[in-house]
């Protein structure tokens, strides 16, 4: 008991982190995953936030649970968390926040306040963030690293400056390549590489990436990247800088661990529009269009399901050229049939969809969707296997019983 | 952001005494102490039972090159063979 007052006393985050009562683990979660995954994982709330599942506490990674794709906005209170490394200021000391804008291939440096982003003009932007690692755990073979199921992703309306107009207060030289970024939050020991990222300057500066100080019309939560992160539609969320301090405009490619070694996909396995010049190599790209994708939300798990019938409904994303259809089916993918689009909230957010079965035999059924995107793109039948599982899009496969 | 290094280790303290027991066996110790400075030990629990011996020899290797973990070369032979023998999938034929 006096052990347990002194861990409140301190705010300790991992006050759950002992034993597992039944009620604790999530309602679903995928037999793909690895066993000591499906261990571990359990229900938690970070301050701030509604239960997660939770798979790891220092650093905290966090996923959404899958039932909160039935809706296409994520709220903030079940948005995914995911750090690399535990050194996360607390609020107070953000409370003290300030951006450095500038770089070597800058005219100069500035240095902005929360009340300098809001002086500029102010850009909403619906977008899915979605960790470059999300369905890891599903890779088979199993690949090292945090084994996220369905749920290291979210979408919501995000509010702020654009990135070009920031990066104007600084100015740009005509020798900028790259645009270098990095946050507040950093590692234990001072051996390990402080997490920064890098985007070309021609993503950097297109009309969709924002420096976004609101989420769904709120203040960033804490871990989602107070008070301000770095939104960039369309790419993976390993580039949205959290907590961003420093924003730098630069004439050479970064030399950070978590491009050059990090975050990379064998070259030309994955479709994307914008090539990263500066740090594209023969043999491999860094990770930065997501790929076509779905996910049904329900029924996944033992719901009861009746001759009466039910309704399929979930989420579709792409890489920003938006979701033209989905197609769900109940045979395991022999036959598909289209589903019902919900509201299109921009070509960078979740598709809601849903699909209405109407009076169904009695049986096993196996449930998938797939969607399809403007560019004619689609999920794959078979996974791409690559060393650090990233972009799985393989349809799933989810047995239900009609009885 | 090194200036708010003392702060981290305030936060950490409380996780610290709250750590995950891993399975005993020789080299539980060496595990515990090390892996435990930067990240929990659900890392290793939520990693298995897949990686192969060769697997976890390199992600020890990763956390000492590339994430400059301060672990000298017994104990990264200790801890090698603690989550081989603990946690790991058979070797590949």
């Amino acid at each position: 008991m006096k052990r347990r007052q002194m861990l409140t006393g301190l705010g300790g985050a991992a006050l759950a982190a002992g034993s597992v009562r039944a009620a604790d683990k999530p309602s679903w979660m995928s037999p793909q995953l690895p066993e000591g995954t499906r261990e571990e994982a359990t229900l938690a709330a970070l301050p701030g936030k509604q239960k997660l599942i939770r798979l790891a506490d220092r650093p905290p990674n966090y996923e959404t649970p899958i039932e909160s794709f039935r809706a296409a906005i994520t709220p903030n209170e079940q948005f995914f968390v995911r750090y690399h490394l535990a050194g996360i200021p607390p609020m107070e000391k953000l409370g003290s926040w300030s951006l450095t804008v500038g770089g070597e291939a800058a005219e100069k440096q500035v240095t902005l306040g929360l009340d300098d982003l809001h002086s500029l003009e102010q850009v909403e932007v619906a977008a899915v963030c979605q960790c470059s690692g999300n369905r890891r755990g599903l890779s088979s073979p199993h690949v090292a690293g945090v084994e996220w199921g369905y749920g290291a992703m979210g979408n919501a309306v995000w509010r702020g400056p654009r990135l070009k107009d920031v990066l104007a207060r600084a100015g740009a030289k005509s020798n900028a390549v790259e645009v270098w970024l990095n946050g507040a939050d950093g590692p234990v020991l001072p051996t390990t590489p402080d997490f920064m990222k890098c985007l070309p300057l021609a993503k950097a500066t297109a009309d969709e990436v924002i420096v976004a100080t609101t989420m769904n019309g709120e203040k960033l939560p804490h871990l989602n990247g107070y008070p301000a992160r770095v939104v960039v539609p369309g790419w993976t969320a390993t580039y949205w800088m959290k907590h961003v301090t420093s924003i730098q405009l630069s004439a050479k490619p970064l030399e950070s661990f978590w491009v050059k070694a990090a975050y990379r996909v064998p070259a030309n396995m994955f479709p994307v529009d914008q090539p990263f010049p500066t740090q594209d190599n023969q043999n491999t790209w860094p990770i930065t269009e997501m790929v076509v994708n779905s996910v049904i939300a329900d029924p996944v798990g033992d719901t009861r399901l009746t001759t009466a019938g039910f309704t399929i409904e979930g989420v579709a994303w792409d890489r920003g050229h938006g979701i033209k259809r989905v197609e769900v089916s109940l045979d395991g993918g022999k036959s598909w049939k289209p589903a019902t689009l919900g509201k299109d909230l921009g070509r960078f957010a979740f598709r809601g969809f849903s699909f209405q079965t109407g009076r169904i035999d009695a049986g096993e059924y196996m449930l998938s969707s797939r969607a399809i995107n403007n560019a004619g793109e689609t999920q794959v039948d078979k996974l791409k296997f690559n060393p650090a599982g990233y972009h799985n899009n393989v349809p799933q496969q989810i047995p239900v019983t009609v009885a | 952001m090194i200036r708010w290094l003392p702060v981290f280790l305030l936060l950490a303290a409380p996780a610290l005494a709250d750590e995950p027991v891993l399975k005993p066996g020789p080299g539980q110790d060496v595990v515990q102490a090390s892996c435990a400075v930067c990240h929990t030990l659900n890392y290793i629990r939520m990693n298995s039972v897949f990686l192969t011996p060769d697997a976890w020899k390199a992600e020890v290797t990763k956390m000492r090159t590339a994430y400059g973990a301060p672990i000298d070369d017994d104990n990264a032979s200790t801890i090698i063979k603690y989550l081989s023998e603990t946690y790991a999938a058979a070797p590949k034929s």
